[in-house]
């Protein structure tokens, strides 16, 4: 179980999509859930949400960004090496309907999980229009992809390397100023999504967001993923990880990523070394 | 009687040799060493073998205790522990953790003039000598009856069933939703209280019995009660703990530094954190620990963060120390440690810096009232006493609830008020047809040596259903 029978570099390297023998959770998945992996026996459990589920072969893909030791540890991994364990499908499904036009806003490797969630809104019939943005164009992923799931792709980069030079807020202003939005989905870095929300809190427009809190076993039974929703305390693997993005604290959340920062230089420092070393 | 009673009085109760504080406080070793096999049986010959042994009435699950403390002092040890395993298939996790002093050993009538026959010593004795040199013979199984048996959670109560229901003769499967199984023996319980290698010894026991493990497996996620029918199970028992956190619900409570005690036990021990950077998964390690609560969960997170390197540790606990639900052993071994005790106070809030980090807490003082519904006195908060207290990490270990994944997802399940399921007593069965539950999930967070009571009735139970229908 959990062999990798795909595995594919993209935005330079800094993104890894890995395709995963895991029948029993393709069967289940649906968009926005997400499964929680452990490369080997000393390895840390590591929450993402599926950019990907393909039920008849039995696989789910991921696609993650190398930031930290374990990150680093999964990108090691070959076609035919096995994660040790993967959990899944965690957390609640987005809920898909027809609600008319949606804007679809995506940063990072928040695109890969923003992706099966346009592509389901478009399937229902809604008006699909995606705006996706990263730093530069190396950096840009499944541009084709998302063209696919959408009827317009907006491209934003912040170094102007190309499409619109700029935040995809600056994008997402233009359409909300134009036309009637039902619903905006906006999956990326905790700035961006905070920003969206902002911004379609100006427009009235309700705004579902993805959180990638930090977890243990998603499952609600550490209470480590809490975020604050609307002055409520919520567990981001099982009340979430979406949420009404006018209610979330992100401040909060932004801070609470930071929790190990320390730590995580110090593994992510130890582990080069010995990479290097071999 | 009088007489012989007053003869055997003589020896005295044998203490085990421990680590000493000092030394054990830095460290995630075992801190009680278990009887060399001279006092063991010593200790022994200390029992009276009463006629009608009260100790028995005290034992949940009622291991004949005289008859295995006979054998002890016989030297047939291997007679012994297949004494208790005619009761109880993890003796050498109950001596180390079961609550003696409110069981068998507080029923024990040497007690009532003197100290109690060290029962659970010898329990943990024979069981540790049966595993290190013991052939480790299987019992005989019952033939074949080609009924499929589901286990979900792999805690201490679903290892009973899944034990006794094997050698009946049943297939069974286990399914556990973390990676690794033991339930809260392995992800709750430290090192230095029980030692994982035991945990995992018993588990591979019953691989050997053919019992069949898969972890990463959330019923209720990955696959629901009803598919496992579906794929000809013929029975499931439910025994998936009290997996939901209890908060103090004050304002601070999100600052970082902030753990439940779910989170900072599972990291540490289930995760190993205490061996970061060598295990990747991160703890935070304070200065000065606050722990909220005084069972064993919060006598287990003080000295667990007293190992991880902290100046200064705290049990910040409500009421006063008569109540504090912790085994003795456990209150004692942190005293020794050096934990500190602030009782009859209650934090209101937390206070943290401009990262988000949590600095310390405000406090008040407070007094026993009058009984609740529990019996317990009722703490009622002194005016004009509120203080602040310094600290930077805090662990909440004020209890569980029920956790409701699998329960909300399986159709037909009754749950209290407070979403434990609904099992009757007798038999554990539930209001879903050929589902029963037991342990945690049902008593809320209890004990182990219940949780696995529960687990026995309930493997009756079943065995009688799938002989004779519901
Ligand atoms: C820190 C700590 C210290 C303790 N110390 C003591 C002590 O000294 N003495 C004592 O007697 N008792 C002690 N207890 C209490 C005792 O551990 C519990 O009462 C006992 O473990 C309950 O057993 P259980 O089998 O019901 O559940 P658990 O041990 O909680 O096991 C349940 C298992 O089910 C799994 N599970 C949950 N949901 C699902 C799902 N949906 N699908 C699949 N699997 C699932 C869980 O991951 C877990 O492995 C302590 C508890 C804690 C937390
Ligand atoms: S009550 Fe005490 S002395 Fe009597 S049989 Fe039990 S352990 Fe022995
Ligand atoms: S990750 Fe533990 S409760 Fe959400």
């Amino acid at each position: 179980m959990f062999e990798i029978l795909k595995r594919q570099e993209m935005a330079d390297g800094t993104v890894v999509l890995n395709e995963i023998s895991a029948p029993m959770i393709a069967k289940k998945a649906n968009p926005g859930q997400f499964v929680i992996l452990k490369a080997n026996e000393t390895g840390e459990r590591i929450p993402l949400t599926m950019a990907d589920t393909n039920p008849k072969k039995g696989t789910v893909t991921i696609i993650y960004q190398v930031v930290g030791k374990s990150t680093a540890l999964f990108k090691s991994l070959k076609v035919g090496e096995r994660y040790q364990d993967v959990i899944g499908p965690l957390g609640k499904p987005t809920k898909l309907e027809k609600v008319g036009n949606v804007v679809c806003v995506g940063g990072g490797t928040g695109v890969a999980v923003l992706h099966p969630i346009t592509r389901g809104l478009k399937e229902l019939g809604n008006h699909m229009a995606s705006i996706i943005g990263a730093r530069t164009k190396d950096l840009l992923i499944l541009e084709d992809k998302m063209r696919a799931a959408s009827h317009e792709l907006h491209v934003c980069t912040d170094d102007g390397s190309y499409g619109h030079h700029g935040f995809v807020t600056d994008v997402l202003k233009e359409i909300l100023k134009k036309e009637n939005i039902k619903l905006v989905v906006g999956i990326g870095p905790v700035p961006m999504m905070k920003f969206v929300c902002k911004l379609t809190e100006e427009y009235k427009v309700k705004t579902l967001v993805s959180l990638n809190a930090i977890m243990v076993d998603g499952t609600g039974m550490c209470g480590c993923c809490r975020v604050s929703v609307g002055g409520k305390t919520q567990f981001a693997c099982v009340d979430g990880p979406e949420f009404d993005g006018h209610q979330v604290d992100f401040d909060e959340l932004m801070q609470r990523l930071q929790a190990y920062l320390t730590e995580e230089a110090e593994a992510y420092e130890k582990h080069k070394c010995e990479c290097k070393a071999a | 009687m009088a007489e012989k009673a007053a003869k055997k009085e003589k020896i005295p109760r044998q203490s085990m040799p421990e680590q000493g504080a000092q030394a054990r406080k830095r460290n995630f070793e075992e801190v009680p060493l278990g009887y060399p096999e001279e006092s063991a049986v010593k200790e022994a010959e200390r029992c009276l073998q009463c006629k009608k042994p009260s100790c028995i009435d005290g034992c949940p699950v009622a291991i004949d205790i005289p008859a295995f403390i006979k054998h002890i002092k016989e030297g047939e040890f291997t007679k012994s522990v297949r004494k208790i395993w005619e009761r109880n298939a993890l003796p050498a996790v109950c001596g180390r953790v079961c609550p003696q002093e409110i069981q068998c050993e507080e029923r024990c009538i040497l007690g009532k003039k003197g100290e109690p026959v060290a029962i659970g010593n010898l329990e943990r004795f024979v069981a540790d000598l049966e595993r290190e040199h013991g052939k480790g013979d299987l019992p005989p199984k019952s033939k074949p009856t080609g009924k499929r048996v589901a286990v979900v959670g792999s805690g201490p109560s679903g290892l009973t069933v899944a034990g006794d229901l094997i050698l009946k003769g049943h297939e069974v499967t286990v399914f556990e939703a973390f990676h690794k199984p033991g339930g809260v023996l392995v992800y709750g319980i430290p090192e230095f209280r029980l030692p994982k290698e035991i945990v995992y010894s018993e588990v591979n026991f019953l691989e050997r019995l053919g019992v069949r493990l898969v972890c990463n497996m959330v019923v209720g996620r990955t696959v629901t009660t009803d598919e496992l029918f579906e794929e000809g199970y013929e029975a499931i028992y439910v025994g998936v703990g009290a997996g939901l956190p209890r908060f103090l619900n004050i304002p601070g409570e999100n600052l970082i530094g902030i753990y439940s005690a779910n989170e900072y036990l599972t990291r540490a021990n289930l995760m190993k954190a205490y061996l970061f950077p060598e295990y990747d998964t991160p703890i935070a390690r304070g200065k000065n620990v606050a722990v909220f609560g005084a069972g064993n969960v919060a006598m287990d997170s003080a000295r667990t963060a007293m190992r991880l390197g902290a100046d200064t540790v705290r049990i910040v606990y409500r009421r006063s120390r008569n109540e504090m639900p912790a085994r003795a052993a456990e209150i004692h071994h942190a005293e020794e440690e050096g934990i500190e005790f602030y009782l009859l106070t209650a934090p209101t809030r937390f206070l943290g810096d401009e990262n988000g980090r949590v600095t310390g807490m405000e406090c008040l003082e407070m007094e026993l009232g009058e009984p609740d519904e529990s019996g317990r006195r009722q703490p009622v908060p002194i005016e004009g006493s509120k203080f602040q207290l310094e600290c930077d990490l805090a662990v909440i270990a004020v209890g569980a609830g029920a956790n409701p994944l699998l329960t909300q997802s399986t159709e037909g399940l009754n749950l209290n008020r407070w979403g434990y399921i609904i099992a009757e007593p007798e038999t554990g069965k539930t209001s879903k047809k050929a589902v029963w539950a037991g342990g945690d999930i049902v008593t809320g967070q209890a004990t182990v040596i219940l949780a696995m009571g529960a687990g026995r009735t309930a493997s009756d139970s079943i065995h009688q259903y799938l002989t004779w229908g519901w």
